[in-house]
Formats: structure tokens, C-alpha cells, sequence
């Protein structure tokens, strides 16, 4: 079945999630889907999974407009997905995972033997082994994966989605997966492939769309190297020129030796990672996302606890410290999910300034609130800050993408630091703010403060930073200068290690 | 998954929460309509149940005047003694004698207030304290131990054996907040089982023999000393000083949830735990502290029903259903110190006007369903909002992920 999305368009408020974007998948073609998190390739599989309904635009089958008011209607017209979250009961068994929602009956008895065939039929055509009356649960994730696919396949899909699928996946498992979607495409199916690792793409995808910021940047072949899919990944050149003086590093001050971290399914994603960031420098962490830069920001603060390694701050141990005492320490932290780690959106702006010095500080005497101090500062963060709100008793949630991330800049920035660790400091964040919210970033550089900025936007690193280093498989494959040029960088993100 | 929609994202705390916190953020016309509501339909209820109106409704069609004037009859006359029982008694002789309904009011919604001001505090922590009960037993047991098993002079005594029910109280919810901090057990079916647990630890202790057992042939306590007894403010009337009690452990409760620091963290973590964490705060040390607080607050509810409502021998029926009737004061005073004390208000009345209906010859069950409906119209709403995805705004939520 060919697939094919006419200028879908969906807006969540004032966020542009998906932008005009066609794409057309041909049945037996493998189609990845390449970009960044956060470019819109979930929301446009929602949209063709009838999860979510485009504001504009069209789906069509065969040439035929489809109108898809949820998942059963897409899964009738023959799309199926398997999810990057899998969708299965644990204590159910292969069988009955695959009856869900669409179980067969004798009368009004449950037919779990024909379920049963149906997985022994689908296994058997594509050399799966998988016991139908195996719980779920049970299972290694690869296989259940698999049941997954069964699923789709049990209900006829003949365009498939794979959202994200190796991101759980051992690198065995992910290469016997990509065997199985070469299968599949062979047997006519037409696939989407869904992901943001580049070396996938190249090995098993027939065609590459890469989309940015919600919009079809460019369509690339297999055969495109590494660094231009990272080029077209993170954006042509954009002019984000901010004005400084060259660094005048100081004093180390933090020093991470040989960091590794697991993941809750215990895979490591940080994997023997050492770095310096001296007083008074920018360093920024380029890379693709999902290369450990996330949990890297969080074994800083203290919210992960690394398997090993150590984290000084000027000499002092914060390797498992408490965020709290790693805070007190002098680290300022913007997190890269605002909304979700950085802000309270029910509190006001006074509130959500004061959140990393309620326990004491100056807001606070006698176990109660000085409201009037706080009032006060509040007013003038907001003014230095350039935070446009009627007034600091405003909720946060209520403000715009970009003045909420100044309210968080501020309120990190108005403690005395030693350490600034900005992640992706500017993600969703209009052009004016972010120019605003460099400079400030500067020129708490320009103070004497260690700044570690990540970020997956290349132009934001080499904007910012003196000193960028790579990371790729929770390691740094290499420190280059600020200047290094971004097809050196493009080939680094994509693990070639290279002479600077 | 590249794009997390915002909607999507939105799905992150439990249902249950976010419909709580509809309830809590809604604004008082939503309480008010729902109590309305709740006697209208409360006054069907009458009309429905009444013996002369079913009598008169056997001939309806032919003098259909007499089906009205029952129904009219049942439900002026229920509600008549309902504001005689609760407000103001105007057959008595003397003002005196009419107060002293209001005053009886107040006095029933003693325990309802603080117990209420405790519950709400979790709420507003992101936690259900479902263990009013529980912490409520607790609260009477320690407390009616140090009345009848010490020794103290007037007022010293009473004001022991709060700060004594109050630490068993607050011992029962700190388990459950340990629980639920250090090991995620959700504090809603821990409560439930400290309910059982505190209900069974009585039962026993009131066995002949047992070390609260009282000298009569009833499971009771021994009938608590004059000087333990909380004090009568007037003369004549039933209101103690529990009541001032309950004013200053609102204004304690408003300090503390709006003005202090500690406050602000509970409410913090309340409103969004991964952003309190990350601004330093110890989560698990707030719930534990939430809920120590909590049940401190429904275990002085306990002593107060124990040493200032029943001031007689009581047994394992001491919480007199308080423990579950603040749940819902809580939630119709939106968990704000003031709203809790004006709900308590409200449901204290309520709890003295059922007695002058069922005196009256009207069943006072009718009081406790116009209660459980003032909870089903005040959920409702958002509750109906979430299942049917209809965001604040009225429109129809796009995805359900």
C-alpha cells in the first residue's frame, strides 16, 4: 500500500509541531524518518495513527483520502505501529496480547486457540520462534518487540510504523530487527522507520526524509555520509553570532573522571567520560541526542547516581552529593525540559524564582517567607531579565516559551556561582530570547564562573563555546577549539574521531 | 519518540491527581452550586421516601393537590427541623435556647475542622491521606491514656494529652509517608491498612484486661477525669475550647501552607516533584513530613472527639465517621485553611440539624446523602472533564496517549 501525508500541519498553542510536511512512502520501500528529538516526527506518526488530527492537511492510501479518528480507524485502513513504549500487558500471554482490542470469538466465548494459531502462522512466515502462551513478561525485549510486530501484522497492516525502535535494543537485537524490517519490506510491506542514529539509517533505510523544527529540511539516500545527515539533522548555517572576548580560563573547576552511568534498563549510556571545565570558559557538549548528554546534566546535579567514576567541584567531592548540597555548592543548572524539571507552571513568577532557596537564603527567616524581600528581588529579576508579564504575581504557566526559560536563567543566575550547566538552554525559545538569554550566558563566563553548555543545536555550541567537546556513546570522542569547523564537528557526532 | 506533544505530556501524574487538583483549583461558585444542588436533590429524596407523601401519591390522579401539599409538607417540615437542629432553634423560648443550636453546631464541627485541616495538608502535598480513621483512633487512644492514666492539673491536662494524640497521629501517617517515599507504596492503600491496623490495636486494648479496658461490662474506656475534659468556653452550652482550638490550628495551617518555607516545598513538590527535586528539594522528606503533620492534626481531631465531644467512657465508634467526612470537608473547602474551616462549619450543621430531623420523625440518612452528593457534584465536573478528555478551555482534547 502506498502511503502518502500531504501538508500536514499540527500546532499545540503556539508550538508548530509539524509544518507543511509531505512524505511519501512506496510499499516495499523502507523510509526513515530522520531528526532531531523534539522535531516532530512523533507528532506526524501520532497524526498518520489517528492519535492525534492534523490542524492541515492529508493522509492517503492508494491515492484514497483517509480520514482517521483514532487508532482503530488507521489500524482498519491497514497501518500498523509498533511503539517505542511497547503496548502490551505484561502478564498476558503472546496470545491474548495479540486478541487485545480485537479478540476473536465463538459465540460469546473468547477463541484464544485461533489467536494462538495466528501468532504460530505469522511467527512461522518470518522465522520468528515465539511460544503464543509465553506471559509477555517473560520475555527479553527484542522478542517482545516482536510481538508487536506480530500484532500489527496479525491485523493486516501493509504500511508499518516503527517509532524509535532500536532505542531499547541491544545491538544484537537491533541488527536481527533490521533483518526482519528487510524482510518485510521484501514482502511488499511499506515501512517507516523512525529514528535519530544515523548509522541505522545508512544500513537499512531505501530512502531518508530528515525533518527539523517540524519541516521537511531535505530527503537523502543511503549512500549519504554520516556528516552530511548530521548537517541536514542539526540545520543549515544560521548567522547566531554573539559577541565575546576570547576566554581567559582559570582555575579547574570541575573535573568529571571517568563517568558511567546505566540506565534503568542497565544499559550504560555513559560510558568512561572525563572532562575539565576551567573558571571562565565555555565548554560545549555537541552531539546527537540520546548520547548521554541528558544523564550526564543529571549525575552533575545529583539527580542520577553514577556506577562509577568521580565529580570535583574545585576538589570537592559531589559525585553522589544531594542536588541540594551540589546547589549549595555554587552550581546553577537549567534543565533541559523546563517544564517538567525547571518550573512550577501553577506558581508565579516570585514563587518559581525562589524554588532552589526555599529551604533558607535570604526569602527565608524563622522558618516563614519574607515576602516583602522576595517581592522586592522578584520585581528586579524581572526587569533585569527582561521577562514580559503583566506582573511577577503572574503564573509561569502563563508566560511564553522564552520568557518562562528566563525566569529559570534568572533564578539560576542570581545565586553566586562556580559552575553554570545550561542544557539545551534555548529549546523552544524565540530568536530574540535566545540572543538575550547568550549573553547572559557570556557574561556569566565573563565573571570567573565555569559554564558547561549542551545543547544538540550545533550553531548554539559553536556560538557559545571556547571549547567544544563531542559526545558519542556516552564518551567524548574529542576536544576541538570553538572555531572548529562544523563538518569536522558533523563527523565527530557521528563517532569518527578526528584530528584537530 | 522525537516529539513529546504537550497534551501527551500532560498525562504524567496519575489520573486520580489530576482530578484532585481540578477539584482544588476549582473556584467556590463550583462548592457553592454543588451544595445547592445536593439539598435539591436531597429534597426529592424526602419528598420520595415521606410516608404521607407515598400515601397521598396512591390517588394522585384524583386529587392530585394532595400529592403536592405532602410533598410540600415533607420537605418543609424536614428541612424546618433541619434549621432548628443546626442554625437556630426558633420554637425555643429564649435566645438563649435558639442559639444554642448554631453553638452545638460549632461544636460538632470541631473534630470535622482540624481533622480536615490535616487531610487537606496532603492533598495540597500531592498525597491522599485515606487514614483519618486510623489516625483519628490513635489520636483518642494516646490521648484518653494520658487523661485517664495520669495525674495533671485543669487545662494542663487536656492540653497533654492533644500534644500526646497529636504524636500518635502523626506517628501513624509518618509510616505511611515512609513507606510511600522510600519504598512507593501508595499512601492511599497504606492508610486504608493503618485503618485496620488502629481499629484492631483498640479493639484489643478495650478486651477485659486490656491495657485501655474501662471497669463497666462494655468494650469502653475508663470514663476520663473532670480535670482532662476540654473546658466548656460558656456555661450552659456544649461549645469547648476545642473550637478555639480549631481556629488556631487554622490559622496555623494558613501560615504554614501559604507563608512558611516548609510550605512552600510541600506545595512544590505537591504541584510538580521532578522540577522540586531538581530545585534541591528532598521529596521524600516532605511526603514523610507531609503526612506526620497530617495525621498529628487528625490525631488531635481524635483527642478532641474523645476528651471534648463524647467527655464519657468510648469505645472503638469514638471517630464517629469524622475520619472520612473530612476527606470530603477537605475537598469542599478546596483544601485552603479558611475554606476547610468554612466547609467544617457548614458539615457541623449539617451533623446537628440531622439529629433535630430524625427527632422530628424524618430520616437523618437524607443528611448523609446530600453529603455524599455535595462530593459527587463537586468531582463531577472535572471528573467528567477527564473521561470524556475535554481540556479547562471546553475543547475536546486531541489524543489520549
Amino acid at each position: 500500500m502506498r502511503l502518502e501525508l500531504r501538508g500536514i500541519t499540527k500546532t499545540f498553542g503556539t508550538l508548530v509541531a509539524n509544518d507543511g510536511i509531505d512524505l511519501v512512502v512506496e510499499p516495499g520501500e523502507i523510509h526513515a524518518l530522520l531528526g532531531e528529538n523534539g522535531a516532530g516526527k512523533s507528532t506526524l506518526m501520532n497524526v498518520l495513527y489517528g492519535l492525534l488530527q492534523a490542524d492541515r492537511g492529508e493522509i492517503l492510501l492508494d491515492g484514497e483520502i483517509q480520514r482517521f479518528r483514532g487508532p482503530g480507524d488507521a489500524m482498519r485502513a491497514g497501518i500498523g505501529m509498533v511503539h517505542q513504549h511497547f503496548m502490551l500487558i505484561p502478564v498476558f500471554t503472546v496470545a491474548e496480547n495479540l486478541m487485545l482490542g480485537n479478540e476473536p470469538t465463538k459465540g460469546p466465548v473468547l477463541d484464544l486457540a485461533a489467536a494462538r494459531r495466528r501468532v504460530v502462522e505469522i511467527s512461522a512466515r518470518f522465522g520468528f520462534e515465539i511460544d503464543p502462551d509465553a506471559k509477555v513478561e517473560d520475555l527479553p525485549v527484542g522478542v517482545q518487540q516482536r510481538v508487536e510486530i506480530i500484532k500489527a501484522l496479525s491485523r493486516d497492516a501493509k504500511v508499518l510504523v516503527f517509532d524509535e525502535p532500536t532505542a531499547v535494543l541491544t545491538p544484537q537485537e537491533t541488527d536481527e530487527l533490521m533483518a526482519i524490517m528487510r524482510q518485510l519490506r521484501d514482502a511488499g510491506t511499506a515501512i517507516v522507520f523512525i529514528t535519530h542514529k544515523l548509522r541505522e539509517v545508512r544500513e537499512v533505510a531505501d530512502r531518508i526524509t530528515v525533518i527539523r523544527l517540524g519541516k521537511v529540511v531535505g530527503e537523502a539516500s543511503p549512500t549519504a555520509t554520516n556528516a552530511e545527515l548530521a548537517t541536514l539533522m542539526v540545520g543549515r548555517e544560521v548567522d547566531l553570532v554573539v559577541d565575546k572576548d576570547p576566554a581567559s580560563p582559570g582555575a579547574s573547576t570541575l573535573v568529571i573522571e571517568d563517568l558511567r552511568i546505566a540506565d534503568p534498563l542497565g544499559h550504560l549510556v555513559v560510558n568512561g567520560l572525563s572532562l575539565e571545565v576551567r573558571a571562565g570558559e565555555i565548554v560545549g557538549i555537541a552531539g546527537v541526542q540520546g548520547n548521554g548528554q541528558t544523564e550526564l546534566a543529571e549525575a552533575i546535579l545529583g539527580l542520577v547516581k553514577p556506577m562509577s567514576g568521580t565529580i570535583t567541584l574545585e576538589g570537592d567531592d559531589i559525585t553522589r552529593a544531594s542536588p541540594r548540597r551540589v546547589l549549595d555548592a555554587g552550581v546553577g543548572f537549567i534543565p533541559e525540559d523546563r517544564s517538567e524539571d525547571g518550573l512550577i507552571k501553577s506558581f508565579t513568577i516570585t514563587e518559581n524564582l525562589m524554588l532552589d532557596r526555599s529551604h533558607g537564603g535570604p526569602f527565608v527567616r524563622a522558618g516563614g517567607i519574607r515576602r516583602a524581600e522576595l517581592a522586592r528581588f522578584a520585581a528586579e529579576k524581572v526587569a533585569e531579565f527582561d521577562v514580559r508579564t503583566p506582573s511577577a504575581e503572574e503564573q509561569v504557566g502563563r508566560l511564553s516559551g522564552g520568557n518562562q526559560q528566563k525566569v529559570v536563567v534568572a533564578r539560576e543566575l542570581s545565586r553566586p556561582l562556580r559552575l553554570l550547566v545550561a542544557s539545551q538552554p534555548t529549546r523552544g525559545v524565540d530568536v530574540g530570547s535566545i540572543e538575550f538569554i547568550h549573553k547572559q550566558i557570556v557574561a556569566t563566563r565573563d565573571q570567573g564562573v565555569a559554564v558547561l553548555v549542551i545543547s544538540t543545536e550545533l550553531e548554539e555550541i559553536q556560538a557559545l563555546a571556547d571549547r567544544i567537546a563531542v559526545m558519542y556513546h556516552g564518551r567524548i570522542v574529542g576536544i576541538v577549539p570553538g572555531d572548529t569547523p562544523r563538518e569536522t564537528l558533523g563527523l565527530m557526532m557521528a563517532g569518527e574521531r578526528v584530528a584537530a | 519518540m522525537s516529539v513529546v506533544p504537550p497534551v501527551i505530556e500532560a498525562a504524567r501524574p496519575s489520573a486520580a491527581n489530576r482530578i484532585l487538583q481540578r477539584i482544588l483549583t476549582g473556584n467556590w461558585l463550583v462548592g457553592i452550586v454543588a451544595v445547592l444542588l445536593s439539598i435539591l436533590v436531597g429534597s426529592i429524596l424526602i419528598a420520595i421516601t415521606d410516608p404521607g407523601v407515598q400515601a397521598a401519591s396512591a390517588y394522585f390522579f384524583s386529587r392530585p393537590g394532595d400529592t403536592i401539599a405532602a410533598i410540600w409538607e415533607a420537605i418543609a417540615g424536614a428541612y424546618a427541623a433541619f434549621f432548628r437542629g443546626g442554625i437556630y432553634d426558633y420554637r425555643a423560648d429564649d435566645f438563649a435556647g435558639g442559639i444554642d443550636s448554631l453553638v452545638e453546631s460549632l461544636h460538632r464541627s470541631t473534630p470535622l475542622i482540624i481533622a480536615a485541616l490535616g487531610i487537606g495538608l496532603t492533598f495540597r502535598a500531592g498525597l491522599f491521606n485515606i487514614g483519618g480513621r486510623g489516625q483519628i483512633l490513635f489520636g483518642a487512644a494516646f490521648g484518653g491514656w494520658i487523661a485517664f492514666g495520669t495525674d495533671l492539673p485543669f487545662v494542663i491536662h487536656p492540653i497533654v494529652a492533644v500534644l500526646v494524640g497529636a504524636l500518635a497521629g502523626a506517628f501513624l501517617g509518618a509510616v505511611a509517608g515512609a513507606l510511600k517515599a522510600f519504598t512507593g507504596a501508595h499512601e492511599v492503600i497504606v492508610t486504608i491498612m493503618l485503618n485496620f491496623i488502629a481499629l484492631n490495636l483498640l479493639t484489643w486494648a478495650l478486651n477485659p484486661g486490656g491495657p485501655l479496658r474501662g471497669p463497666g461490662s462494655s468494650p469502653l474506656t475508663p470514663p476520663p477525669p473532670e480535670s482532662s475534659l476540654f473546658p466548656i468556653l460558656v456555661p450552659g452550652f456544649s461549645l469547648t475550647a476545642g473550637f478555639l482550638l480549631a481556629i488556631v490550628l487554622t490559622v496555623g495551617v494558613w501560615w504554614l501552607l501559604e507563608r512558611s518555607s516548609l510550605g512552600f516545598r510541600l506545595r512544590a513538590v505537591g504541584e510538580n516533584p521532578a522540577a522540586a527535586r531538581t530545585a534541591g528539594i528532598d521529596t521524600k522528606w516532605i511526603t514523610i513530613t507531609a503526612m506526620a503533620l497530617s495525621g498529628a492534626l487528625v490525631g488531635i481531631a481524635g483527642v478532641e472527639l474523645a476528651l471534648g465531644e463524647t467527655r464519657r467512657p468510648f469505645g472503638i465508634a469514638v471517630d464517629n465517621g469524622v475520619g472520612f467526612e473530612a476527606i470530603t470537608v477537605a475537598l469542599l473547602g478546596r483544601s485552603r485553611a479558611w475554606g476547610m474551616l468554612a466547609a467544617g462549619i457548614l458539615f457541623g450543621v449539617f451533623r446537628a440539624g440531622a439529629v433535630q430531623m430524625r427527632i422530628a420523625g424524618y430520616s437523618e440518612d437524607i443528611v448523609t446523602v446530600v453529603q455524599a452528593l455535595i462530593v459527587l457534584f463537586l468531582a463531577a465536573p472535572p471528573l467528567i472533564r477527564e473521561l470524556w478528555g475535554v481540556r479547562p478551555d471546553g475543547r475536546r482534547k486531541a489524543a489520549k496517549a
